[in-house]
């Protein structure tokens, strides 16, 4: 008996009869066990989502969810999920992707989808490295990084996904890391509040192919130093000792690392403003980055209000459904016609 | 001006058909009076066939051989089926557009010059020596009537306050007047058409209706031309009767399809020619609840079609050739996931960017074979534009009642001619059964389920169509995806009986679809000497082709496809009924690779790769070489 009408409250009722077929210790099942807290909270009856993904290890997801689930083709998960959302804005959709996917074969669907703020929640696990198929530089991978196809180092300038996503407008852009479970936990509900597109970078450890990438976010010894919680309306304050915090640089206009006390307070510091309509601080907060010496924020960069895409499309026919005079025989008898006895 | 133009009594001469031509420069407005010369010509009761033909930029540089324009227009007082092989009157507005027409002229034809664009620029442009309007060889081959149009337009709108630019830009409306008096047809048509055109501003609206008169007065107060012609109605089936071009009728049939299906269109493309009218049409139709997705890409457009099926609409996409072979990977996903979708591929010359202003039918092997590992589509094709409209619904209703994506081939000559097209009436369109699953009151799910209760979202009816649920039902969420399922749970799969199994039972799938369309006619003969089997845009040439020969005692019959996969189940029987079998394409033999293949027969291609239609003429030479 598979028909539940009972409000499902618990995780485990999201829980799909398939087998789990990601690595042992893969950052994958912490996300997937947050995203049912999340999907068990929000009170929306499993049969109105649906999950889209497309190619990748990430893209296994829908297979683990009792919900709808459409597992298609490499990049293109955007695209299909513009065709569910705009012919059933009644369903709640999500997008599940990776580095690879949504950023090198399918960078111009994220792209689109982003600019056009169609109501879904696009979740991008970044792991730096493509890892369905064993082990390949990914559009994220850092300079030098050695693979299977780059063993002299890569040459390619990496790409950061939350800097595409603010230039494309994006109006909910959030980062946030697999083990943190409670961050990540609620982050995941920030984005399935979001009306519009909301994009989550999450920081996941591919631990057979790319170990450690982010163990400086992950460590408990040393995430503290590397990375900054973006909290609205708060200054960026970190630390092991809260003693750090990010401020602009008058001169550069650019935000530096500065250490508090010593004629440095809090009010000198960049407070957080994750509703600003202009997407300018929160890109300047998404080039920061380990890889020039900056601690990396995580939370909810920026998380705007602008109509849904699918909202303007049927709209556009809903008015003109409303405003119809003529039938389809109508149609056909239009412009010059004539008749034959 | 809206009083009828008064005649003069000039002697008329009655003709059963004519073919004329407007050809210039790309940017003389020659599509546009010969759209109004159709429906004008329809509109008196003849019949009609027309062929545009225009350069693939948009304003090639004036006055050159490339930038030359020209739509052709036959009607008649019979049945016809194609534009006609030779032109009886050529009207002429530039230097280029002779050296490229003239071929197609008869000898004898009525050709008329518009002489103040004889420059010697222009003359030079087109690679003239000598001006051809002196040329004793064109005075004597062909009735020549040189004419100033461009001076006689301006003349018509003096007073009017237009630049010198804007009236000479009426000429093509002179040129139509003139055409109008030579053919007796009437202005009222495109004058009600320039009203509604040119409405706001009414300096146009005046300029263009006295070109148009002038050009008509001309032809009847001068000399130049001694008498006109009459081409009296045809006999059409009784019924009333509008003027469609393919796309036209591609994108009305997908909306009533759709509506036949008891559901609303979903409709995503990318622009491309000869199929972006497909969705320049339903844009305009969002009335009747069409949801038009302009996507980012072809890949897009497709995949985005493969979410709305996914998500329980009629959904459907068109391009042309270089789309197609983008969508190719998303078309597959909709193979694998068994979801109903339709393909409109509206066929250009090719490969590659190829000719995007002309027609060929060379996508056939596309359609039936350009993806990844076997995966088998329907495809279907229309004969006539008009047909485009039943043919896409046949997509349609293919597509929801074997849940598989499939192919609607159109081609360019298709897509931008037009014909006289009998009115259907909504209401006498059979509804499309669907079915999507839903649980009982009580939560059961309705014999879709397995022992546990489950649904099963790949278990097969009797036509081994896999039922589609719909997001939003309870009890039927489901996975899909393009990776090898299991028969029946759906559930990823990849052992090998169980892939060999799948790939058997996707090509019988569709196999089986023979026994849901209609059986094979033919025209002629049960059996004899000659079978022309032909399919898609050819139709109207073949058929006419094989008519002629018949009315001259010769043994030929004539089969013309719309099912191309499956074919109809009793094609190989009628195929063995005649000595010879002859299949014209305009490809380099794409059908008959797949009937020899299929019944090994020594069908014999005819092929032609002109960008152009096949001619009557052509034909019967063909005939006469195998009879």
């Amino acid at each position: 008996m598979a028909v539940s009408t009972l409000p499902m409250v618990k995780p485990e009722d999201f829980a799909s009869d398939q087998a789990i077929r990601w690595c042992p210790r893969c950052g994958d099942y912490s996300i997937l066990a947050q995203a049912k807290k999340v999907l068990a909270g929000q009170g929306i009856p499993r049969e109105n989502i649906v999950f889209v993904s497309g190619i990748g290890c990430s893209s296994r997801f829908p297979y683990y969810l009792n919900t709808y689930g459409f597992h298609s083709i490499h990049g293109r998960a955007p695209a299909v999920a513009s065709g569910v959302k705009l012919t059933r804005p009644d369903l709640q959709v999500w997008v599940v992707t990776g580095d690879g996917d949504a950023l090198s074969i399918g960078g111009n669907h994220t792209l689109h989808v982003l600019r056009r703020n169609l109501d879904v929640k696009v979740l991008l696990f970044n792991n730096q490295i493509y890892g369905l198929t064993k082990g390949q530089y990914s559009p994220t991978s850092p300079m030098g990084k050695k693979t299977y196809s780059t063993p002299q180092g890569s040459v390619d300038n990496p790409l950061a996904p939350l800097v595409f996503a603010l230039g494309c407008e994006a109006t909910f852009v959030a980062r946030s890391i697999d083990i943190d479970t409670t961050h990540l936990t609620a982050t995941l509900e920030r984005a399935s509040k979001h009306k519009g597109t909301a994009f989550v970078e999450i920081y996941q450890d591919c631990n057979v192919f790319n170990s450690d990438a982010f163990k400086y976010a992950q460590d408990r010894t040393q995430r503290d130093d590397n990375i900054v919680y973006l909290e609205h309306g708060k200054p960026l304050i970190f630390g092991k000792n809260k003693d750090k915090g990010i401020r602009v640089n008058p001169g550069t206009m650019l935000p530096e690392v500065v250490q508090l006390g010593q004629g440095v307070t809090e009010d000198d510091l960049l407070f957080h403003d994750e509703k600003s309509p202009d997407p300018s601080m929160a890109f300047l907060l998404a080039k920061m980055s380990k890889l020039h010496g900056m601690p990396e924020p995580v939370g909810v960069f920026r998380a705007v209000e602008r109509p849904t895409y699918d909202e303007l499309v049927n709209g556009q026919v809903a008015t003109a459904v409303a405003a119809a005079k003529d039938t389809l025989d109508d149609l056909f008898n239009s412009g010059d016609t004539w008749v034959v006895a | 001006m809206s009083a009828p133009l008064e005649r003069q009594q000039k002697p008329t001469e009655t003709l059963a058909e004519a073919v004329i031509r407007f050809c210039g420069d790309s940017g003389d407005g020659m599509q546009v009076v010969g759209g109004q010369l159709t429906n004008t010509s329809a509109a008196f009761g003849n019949d009609v066939s027309t062929f545009p033909d225009f350069p693939a930029e948009i304003r090639a540089p004036a006055g050159t051989l490339a930038g030359v324009s020209g739509f052709q227009l036959h009607f008649s007082s019979a049945d016809i089926y194609t534009p006609g092989d030779m032109v009886d009157t050529l009207v002429v507005m530039n230097p280029a557009a002779l050296k490229t027409n003239i071929g197609d002229l008869k000898r004898g034809g009525i050709l008329i010059l518009n002489e103040n664009e004889f420059d010697t620029s222009n003359l030079k442009k087109a690679g003239y020596a000598n001006n051809p309007l002196t040329d004793p060889e064109l005075l004597s081959k062909f009735d020549v009537h040189i004419v100033p149009m461009t001076r006689l337009a301006e003349d018509s709108v003096a007073g009017l306050g237009l630049t010198v630019k804007e009236a000479a830009r009426c000429k093509n409306f002179f040129a139509l007047g003139l055409i109008y008096w030579l053919y007796e047809r009437d202005c009222a048509i495109t004058e009600a058409w320039i009203k509604d055109k040119f409405g706001k501003k009414p300096k146009y609206v005046e300029a263009n209706t006295r070109a148009l008169r002038g050009g008509f007065n001309y032809g009847d107060s001068t000399e130049a031309f001694p008498k006109h012609y009459i081409v009296p109605k045809a006999k059409l089936p009784a019924g009333k009767y509008r003027s469609i071009t393919g796309n036209e009728a591609t994108a009305w049939g997908l909306v009533a399809g759709a509506k036949r299906c008891g559901k609303e269109l979903y409709f995503s493309g990318y622009p491309i020619t000869p199929a972006s009218d497909i969705l320049h049409k339903l844009s305009e139709l969002k009335r009747f609840g069409v949801r038009t997705f302009q996507a980012e890409d072809e890949i897009a457009a497709m995949a985005s079609v493969c979410g709305a099926a996914f998500a329980g609409e009629i959904a459907a996409t068109a391009s042309s050739g270089p789309g197609i072979v983008l969508k190719g990977e998303a078309i597959n996903l909709g193979v694998m996931t068994e979801l109903p979708m339709v393909i409109v591929d509206v066929q250009r010359g090719g490969p590659s960017t190829g000719l995007p202003t002309k027609t060929e039918q060379a996508d056939l092997l596309l359609a039936m074979y350009g993806r990844n590992s076997d995966s088998p589509i329907p495809i279907v094709a229309a004969a006539t534009p008009g047909d485009c409209f039943y043919m896409v619904q046949e997509a349609i209703r293919l597509a929801v009642t074997f849940m598989t994506p499939v192919f609607f081939l159109s081609d360019g000559y298709l897509a931008n001619g037009a014909e006289p097209w009998r009115i259907p009436k909504f209401s006498e369109l059979p509804p499309i059964e669907v079915k999507h699953p839903k649980p009982t009151a009580d939560g059961v799910l309705n014999g879709y389920a397995d022992a546990d209760g489950k649904y099963l979202p790949y278990k097969r009816d009797a036509k081994l169509a896999r039922p589609w649920a719909a997001p939003g039902t309870p009890g039927f969420e489901h996975r899909v995806g393009g990776i090898e399922k299991r028969d029946g749970t759906g559930n990823i799969d990849y052992a090998p009986d169980n892939h060999q199994h799948m790939v058997d039972t996707r090509a019988r799938k569709i196999a089986n679809i023979a026994d849901s369309i209609p059986e094979q006619d033919v025209f002629g003969d049960s059996r004899g000497k000659l079978l022309v089997l032909s399919w898609g845009g050819t139709y109207g040439a073949v058929r006419a082709a094989v008519e002629q020969a018949r009315h001259n005692g010769r043994n030929v019959s004539h089969a013309h496809l719309r099912y191309l996969n499956p074919f109809p189940k009793n094609l190989g029987k009628i195929l063995g009924q005649y000595e010879k079998v002859l299949i014209p394409e305009l490809n380099t033999g794409q059908l008959s690779l797949l009937i020899r293949g299929k019944f090994l027969i020594d069908a014999q291609p005819m092929n032609k790769v002109q960008g152009k239609p096949l001619l009557v003429r052509e034909l019967l030479e063909r005939f006469d070489s195998m009879l």
